[in-house]
C-alpha cells in the first residue's frame, strides 16, 4: 500500500483551546481570534509569520474567508475542510502535510463550530436536497443499537452493560471536573446517570454529548525547525484517514458491535507510527466519546483491550484518569460538548499540555510512555470516517 | 363475460373505541370501534395498500387504466393516482387518473370500468370523520378497496358483469368545503325521502337491464354515508337476499371506499354462481349487478377482510385528535423536514416509490437503496416492496423529529438478502423484539412545503 505516513517529520511547537460552552455573548469570529492568539503567543509566532491556514467547520462557515475576514490576514492561504466530526482532525493533517512537504514553514490547523445560534435543539445537520428517503434518525438513536448487540454477542447482562456504560460518563464528568476549559464540571456518579429516563434505545442523556460552541488551533512547522519556537515540541507519529463506504448498514454480517472503519484507520495508524503494542505503549488517549457504548466500543476497534472485555475493563477502572491507560483525561466529548469543527483539535491540546507535563496538577497523568493518541469519527455505525492521530514526545531522530 | 378479476379491501391498523369519545368531547361516540389512519397514511398510501393487495391476489392482471376515488385527496391539481401507479410499479402507458372529491366518484369509476373494453385497476380510498363528538367523527371510518376490473382475456373473471342503472338527482343531503375538516348534513328525513325514492328507481332500472328478477338476488350490499337511508332502502329491496354487513359497529362508514371495501368483503366468501347486488346512496343511486363465477372458488383473496377486520390494535382519542389535525400538540425543538427534492425524486422514483432496489450480477450482493450505476459490475432492478423480513435489532428514538414520536426504527433482514435499516409503523415502543417478522408498507414521512414525502417503512406482519 502507498500510505507512508510522515513519522517524525512535523512537530506541533504551539496550541489554543477556548473554554467550550453555550457562548451566546460569542460568534465563531470570536471564538476563532481566541484560539488563534492562545496558538500564536503559545509557539511565540503571529498572524503574519504562519505562512498557511487550514479552518475546519462543518457548518459554521464557508471558504477560507472563515477565518481571514475575522483575523484580518494579509495575502495568505487560507482553505476551510470539512469531514463531518473529523473535521478538526482534517484541518492538523492537511497543515501537516503542507510543512511536510516543504511547500510552507509554519502553518496552523484551527476548528471552530458555533452550533448554539440555531435556537434548536441537539446538532442538527443542514440537508442537501434529497429525495426524502434517507433516514432521519438521530445519532444517538443510531448508536443505541450497539448496546443490546454487545450485551447480545458477549452474553453481557443488560444491567451490567448499563452501568459499564454510565462508569464511562462518569469517568468523563470526573476528568471534566478538573478542566477549567469544560462546558460541564461537576462529577456525576453512576447511580445518578442510571436513573435517568432512555430517550434513545436504553440511552439517556447523560449517555450523549452535550452540545456547545468552542475553537482550537495548532501550529505545526517541520520537525527540524521546532527547536526554534520551543524546547518541548511534540512530533507527528501518525496521521491516518478512512471514510467508509456504507457498506456494512446494508451487509447482514455487520453486527454493530464493531466500527470497521476505525479498525482499519488504526491499523494504519499504528503501522505510520510503528507501535505493536497501543495499550502498553501509550500514555494516554482522547477518543471520540459522542455515546457511552462509542467509547466502549472504540477500546477494542482501538486494540486498547481484547473484543468483548471492554466493559469489564471499564468497570475495573483500567481506563481512568490515573488507570492503566487513561481515556479522555481532559473530560472527552461528554464534558466539551461536540463543536464539529473544533473537537479533533481540542483532542489535540489534551495530549500537547499533557505530553509537556503542562495539565494542571489534579488531572495530569503519567506521561513517561511519552506517546498520546486523538482518534475522531463522524457518521453512525455502518457509514463513518475515521481518523487516528498518534503524537509523541520523542523526535526520533 | 366482464367483471371482477380480483378484489381487496385495506384496513389501517388502529382502532378508536368509540367509548372513549364523550368523556373528552363531551358527548357523542357510541359503541364499538371505527378504523384510523396511521398519522403517516393517507389516501393515496391505502389505495396503494389495497391495490397492493388486489395484484398480489391475480398476479396476471395487467391494468390499462388505474383510476382513483376519494373525497380527501392529499394533492389538488396535482394527480394523486400517478403516486399510486409510481408503487404499484406500472408501465408508463398505463393511465392514472383520479375521479376524486365526492362519496358517489368511486361507484361511478366501477361502473365506468365495468362499460368500457379495458382492463382497469379501480381503486378507492378514503379518511372520514367530523368535529369531536360529533356523528361523523364517531360513524366514520377510514379504509380502502381495489377491484380489478377487465373481461376473460385478463385473467380469471370472478363476478360476472350483468348491468346497472343510476338514478341522479342533485339535491343537499351532506355537504363540505374543500380543505374544510367538518362535513354539513341537511336533517335525515329530507335526505332519507329522496334516497328511498331513488334507490327503487334504480334498483327496477338495472334489474331491467340485467335480464334478472328481484327473486334472483342472493346477496345485497348497500352501502351510503345517509346511515337511515342505507337501512330503510336495505329493508325495502332485500327479499329474501342476504344483506351485507355494513361493518359499521368495527369498521365505520369509510366513503368513497366503503362500496368496495363491502364488495370485496362479499367476494371473499361468497359460493359461486350466486347474484350480489352493490347498490350505493350517494347524490342519486347506482345499482350493478354480479353473478359469482366457478373461478371465485380458487381464488384466495390477499389478506381477507375479515381478517383485517379481526385485527387491529388501540388508538387512544387523544391520539386520535392528534393524528386528524384536531388537537395540536407541541412539537420537538428540532427543525422540522427540509422539502422533498422533486428533481431528486425523480431521478429515484423506482427506489422512492416502488421500493426497487438493486443486485450485482457479478456478486449478487443486494443494495437498499440501489447502488450507483459505474462504481462496480453490472446491476439488476430487484423489487423488494413484497418481501418480508427479520428484525435484526431496532431502538427507540424519543428525540428525532416525528408527526407522532417516538420513533420506533429497526435494521431489517430480509428474507433472500438484503439489509436496510428502516422506520416501523403500526407498533408500540415496547411491541417489538429481535426476530420479528417484517413486511414492508406505503406511507407517507412527512410533509414539507405542501409536497408529501412518500417513501416505505416496515410494519410486524399479522396475518
Amino acid at each position: 500500500m502507498g500510505s507512508h505516513g510522515i513519522k517524525d517529520r512535523v512537530a506541533i511547537i504551539g496550541m489554543g483551546c477556548t473554554r467550550f460552552a453555550e457562548h451566546f455573548d460569542k460568534g465563531a469570529d470570536e471564538l476563532l481570534v481566541e484560539a488563534a492568539n492562545e496558538a500564536f503567543t503559545s509557539a511565540g509566532l503571529d498572524k503574519d509569520t504562519v505562512d498557511a491556514y487550514w479552518v475546519g467547520t462543518a457548518q459554521s462557515g464557508m471558504s477560507g474567508m472563515t477565518l481571514s475576514k475575522p483575523l484580518e490576514l494579509h495575502d495568505k492561504p487560507v482553505t476551510r475542510v470539512e469531514n463531518m466530526c473529523a473535521t478538526g482532525a482534517e484541518a492538523l493533517r492537511q497543515a501537516a502535510y503542507a510543512v511536510a512537504s516543504g511547500a510552507y514553514d509554519t502553518a496552523m490547523a484551527i476548528g471552530v463550530e458555533k452550533v448554539k445560534d440555531s435556537g434548536y435543539q441537539g446538532l442538527n445537520a443542514f440537508p442537501i436536497p434529497n429525495d426524502g428517503t434517507p433516514r432521519t434518525l438521530t445519532a444517538a438513536a443510531m448508536f443505541s443499537m450497539v448496546v443490546p448487540a454487545y450485551a447480545d454477542k458477549y452474553g453481557v447482562d443488560p444491567a451490567e452493560l448499563r452501568r459499564a456504560l454510565a462508569r464511562i460518563a462518569s469517568k468523563n464528568h470526573y476528568n471534566g471536573a478538573r478542566n477549567p476549559r469544560a462546558q460541564f464540571r461537576k462529577e456525576t456518579s453512576v447511580e445518578q446517570i442510571t436513573a435517568m429516563p432512555p430517550v434513545a434505545g436504553v440511552l439517556s442523556v447523560f449517555d450523549c454529548a452535550g452540545v456547545a460552541d468552542g475553537s482550537a488551533a495548532a501550529i505545526v512547522c517541520r520537525a527540524e525547525d521546532a527547536g526554534r519556537f520551543t524546547d518541548r515540541p511534540v512530533f507527528v507519529k501518525a496521521l491516518s484517514l478512512v471514510a467508509g463506504n456504507g457498506r456494512p448498514l446494508a451487509d447482514p454480517a455487520y453486527d454493530y458491535t464493531t466500527f470497521p472503519e476505525i479498525v482499519a484507520c488504526a491499523a494504519d495508524a499504528y503501522a505510520q507510527a510503528g507501535l505493536t503494542d497501543p495499550r502498553r505503549q501509550l500514555a494516554m488517549a482522547e477518543v471520540h466519546d459522542c455515546f457511552t457504548p462509542t467509547e466502549l466500543v472504540l477500546m477494542e476497534d482501538l486494540g486498547f483491550c481484547e473484543r468483548g472485555t471492554a466493559w469489564k475493563e471499564v468497570l475495573a477502572g483500567a481506563f481512568d484518569l490515573h488507570g492503566d491507560l487513561p481515556i479522555n483525561p481532559d473530560g472527552g466529548l461528554k464534558s466539551f460538548g461536540h463543536p464539529v469543527g473544533a473537537s479533533g483539535l481540542r483532542m489535540l491540546f489534551e495530549c500537547f499540555v499533557q505530553l509537556r507535563g503542562e495539565a494542571p496538577p489534579e488531572r495530569q497523568v503519567d506521561v513517561s510512555r511519552g506517546l498520546a493518541l486523538t482518534h475522531n469519527l463522524g457518521g453512525y455505525p455502518g457509514e463513518m470516517v475515521s481518523f487516528v492521530s498518534i503524537v509523541g514526545t520523542d523526535g526520533g531522530r | 363475460m366482464r367483471g371482477i378479476l380480483s378484489h381487496a379491501g385495506y384496513l389501517p391498523y388502529r382502532r378508536l373505541d368509540r367509548a372513549g369519545i364523550a368523556a373528552v368531547a363531551g358527548t357523542g361516540g357510541g359503541r364499538g370501534t371505527r378504523t384510523a389512519s396511521s398519522y403517516d397514511e393517507d389516501t393515496t398510501t391505502m389505495g396503494v395498500e389495497a391495490a397492493r393487495l388486489a395484484l398480489r391476489a391475480a398476479p396476471g392482471f395487467s391494468p390499462a387504466a388505474l383510476v382513483f376515488s376519494t373525497t380527501r385527496p392529499a394533492y389538488a391539481d396535482k394527480t394523486n393516482a400517478t403516486a399510486i401507479h409510481a408503487a404499484l410499479r406500472l408501465d408508463p402507458g398505463v393511465v392514472a387518473a383520479d375521479q376524486c372529491g365526492a362519496v358517489r366518484s368511486a361507484v361511478v369509476s366501477l361502473r365506468g370500468a365495468l362499460l368500457s373494453s379495458e382492463a382497469v385497476l379501480v381503486v378507492a380510498a378514503d379518511e372520514r370523520t367530523g368535529l369531536p363528538g360529533g356523528p361523523d367523527e364517531a360513524g366514520g371510518g377510514d379504509g380502502a378497496s381495489a377491484l380489478a376490473v377487465g373481461d376473460d382475456t385478463d385473467g380469471p373473471v370472478l363476478a360476472e358483469f350483468l348491468g346497472s342503472a343510476s338514478a341522479t338527482e342533485e339535491f343537499l343531503d351532506r355537504w363540505r368545503a374543500p380543505g374544510e375538516q367538518r362535513p354539513r348534513v341537511w336533517e335525515e328525513r329530507f335526505g332519507e325521502g329522496r334516497y328511498t325514492a331513488l334507490g327503487e328507481q334504480a334498483w327496477e332500472a338495472a334489474l331491467k337491464r340485467s335480464g334478472l328478477e328481484a327473486g334472483d338476488v342472493a346477496h345485497l350490499i348497500v352501502t351510503g354515508t345517509h346511515t337511515r337511508a342505507v337501512a330503510t332502502v336495505a329493508r325495502r329491496l332485500a327479499g329474501a337476499a342476504a344483506v351485507a354487513d355494513e361493518l359499521l359497529t368495527s369498521v365505520g362508514q369509510t366513503g368513497a371506499a366503503h362500496p368496495g371495501l363491502l364488495f370485496a368483503s362479499v367476494l371473499d366468501t361468497a359460493p359461486p354462481n350466486r347474484v350480489i347486488a352493490l347498490v350505493s346512496l350517494a347524490d342519486g343511486a347506482d345499482v350493478c349487478f354480479f353473478r359469482t363465477t366457478e373461478a371465485l372458488a380458487s381464488f384466495v383473496p390477499a389478506r381477507p377482510v375479515a381478517t383485517q377486520v379481526a385485527g387491529g390494535g388501540p388508538l387512544s382519542y387523544g391520539k386520535f385528535l392528534a393524528w386528524k389535525g384536531l388537537l395540536t400538540v407541541e412539537p420537538p425543538r428540532r427543525p422540522e423536514p427540509a422539502r422533498v427534492s422533486a428533481s431528486a425524486a425523480a431521478r429515484r422514483t423506482p427506489w422512492k416509490f416502488g421500493f426497487v432496489g438493486s443486485r450485482s450480477s457479478d456478486t449478487g450482493d443486494i443494495a437498499l437503496p440501489p447502488a450507483v450505476a459505474g462504481a462496480g459490475g453490472p446491476l439488476e432492478d430487484l423489487p423488494m416492496a413484497d418481501t418480508q423480513g427479520r428484525v435484526a435489532t431496532f431502538t427507540v428514538d424519543r428525540l428525532a423529529y416525528s408527526p407522532s414520536p417516538p420513533v420506533v426504527f429497526a435494521v431489517v433482514d430480509f428474507d433472500g438478502g438484503g439489509r436496510l435499516p428502516v422506520e416501523l409503523t403500526d407498533v408500540d415502543p415496547d411491541g417489538i423484539a429481535i426476530g420479528d417478522r417484517v413486511e414492508m408498507t406505503f406511507r407517507r414521512l412527512s410533509s414539507a412545503d405542501g409536497i408529501h414525502n412518500y417513501f416505505w417503512k416496515a410494519r410486524p406482519v399479522r396475518g
